[in-house]
This record gives structure tokens, sequence and C-alpha cells, in this order.
């Protein structure tokens, strides 16, 4: 069998159980066709870089999969029947990663996070206008969807 | 093979240390599209990846990392472009 991780976002108006339920769901089509799900992610509802079908925020979950090719296409053929599903991703993989993700090892260490501003000897991307700037671009990201939710509450 | 200096005898104010790929050794993060994070710093304020003359990133891991981000993009967890 084949190691594959798939993550899909579900729509905003959907409660986060029924969001879970939706994962149970999903890995219970893998678990029918002789797959199995090592792993189940719920990363809650997160902003979404841009709009995808008028959603401005999304349900993502990733599930860990290990299942024959069968089965991932199967479910991957009814995620794109759920109107509930507004994108999905399977990628294979060499190993299944255990413990949990980096986007849940990021939210648990949101808050203290230690600098790392020279590790790149910042001298060179000093000079560039077009460089990372990693503080910034994650403070105005963050600003840009304050103000989004505040155009929305408007109209 | 990568040499620890450039070469050329350019001395004095324009000197600059030739750095290693942040994503070679031991203690090197692994690319991984979901840790957005790590992503984001190889990437422009624009939303475009940074070439690896810049972020002196080898030629494998660059392909790597674009393949990352690319992903990261469809999934709405970074931007395609920014404004």
């Amino acid at each position: 069998m084949t190691y594959y991780e798939n993550v899909f976002i579900a729509r905003q108006d959907i409660s986060q159980p029924q969001a879970e339920a939706l994962g149970e769901a999903f890995a219970k089509v893998v678990a029918d066709l002789g797959g199995k799900v090592t792993k189940r992610e719920y990363w809650g509802l997160r902003n979404l870089a841009f709009r995808i079908k008028k959603n401005r925020k999304g349900h993502y979950l990733l599930l860990n999969i290990d299942a024959p090719a069968t089965a991932v296409h199967e479910m991957e053929r009814q995620m794109r029947i759920n109107e509930d599903v507004i994108r999905h991703l399977t990628v294979r993989v060499e190993e299944l990663e255990e413990g949990p993700s980096a986007m849940m090892r990021a939210r648990d260490q949101r808050d203290e996070r230690p600098g790392r501003g020279d590790r790149f000897g910042g001298d060179r991307f000093g000079g560039d206008r077009d460089r990372p700037r990693r503080s910034r671009d994650e403070e105005g990201g963050r600003r840009d969807f304050g103000s989004d939710e505040g155009e929305r509450g408007r109209t | 093979m990568n040499g620890a200096r450039k070469p050329g005898g350019r001395g004095g104010a324009f000197f600059r240390r030739r750095k290693s790929c942040p994503f070679t050794g031991d203690k090197a993060p692994k690319i991984d599209y979901k840790d957005v994070r790590l992503l984001s710093r190889y990437v422009s304020e624009r939303g475009k990846i940074v070439p690896s003359r810049i972020s002196a990133v080898s030629a494998k891991k660059q392909r790597e990392l674009a393949n990352a981000i690319k992903r990261a993009r469809f999934l709405a967890l970074i931007p395609y472009a920014v404004r």
C-alpha cells in the first residue's frame, strides 16, 4: 500500500463537528476499500489567502492515509461531488508523519517564538527590495485579514 | 565544492561571505507545504518565490521549495499574489 497525505477545505458555513464528521466520512470510504487513515487532524477554521467559491474562511482537515490507489481515487471522487468540500489536495509521500504536523506545531507555539532574524546573514537580503521579511509579512497578512472581515461586516 | 568565499579579490566593504544552503546539513528544516511560516520566508512581499541566488538555497532544494510553495498556494495557505 502507498502513503498519501490529503488536505481538504470545507465550506465556512458548516460547524466544526460537521467538518470533523466529513473527515470521518472520507476516512470510512478509505477504510471500506481496504486502506486505513493513520491520522486525522483538524486545523480549525482558517482564513483563506484568497476567496474560493465565495468563501473567505474554511475548515482545514488533514488525513494521513495508507491505502491502495483505488481507495484514494474513490475518496477524491466523493470529495469532488460533495459541495461542502471547496478544495482538496492529495499528495503521495515517502513516509507518513507521526505526531502533529507543522501546522499544529505552529499553532501550539504561536506566542513565544525565538528570533531568527540573522539566520541568513540579513546583510544580503537587506539590500533587496523584494526580500522575504518574515515578521512583517506575517503582520501584514494579519492586518489584511482584519480589514477583510471589516468589509464583510459592512456589506 | 562550495567555496567559503567568492573568488576574486573583492575586499573591503563589498566583501560577502558565501552563504550555504539553509536546507542542507544536519539541522536543516524539512521542506513541507504545510509549514507556512517556513515557506513565507522564501516568498517576497508581493507573494513571489524568492530566487535562489538571493536566498542561497541549492538548486535541488529550490525545486523542492518551489513545489511546496505552489502546493501551499493551492490550499490558500499563502497568496498567489498580494494586491
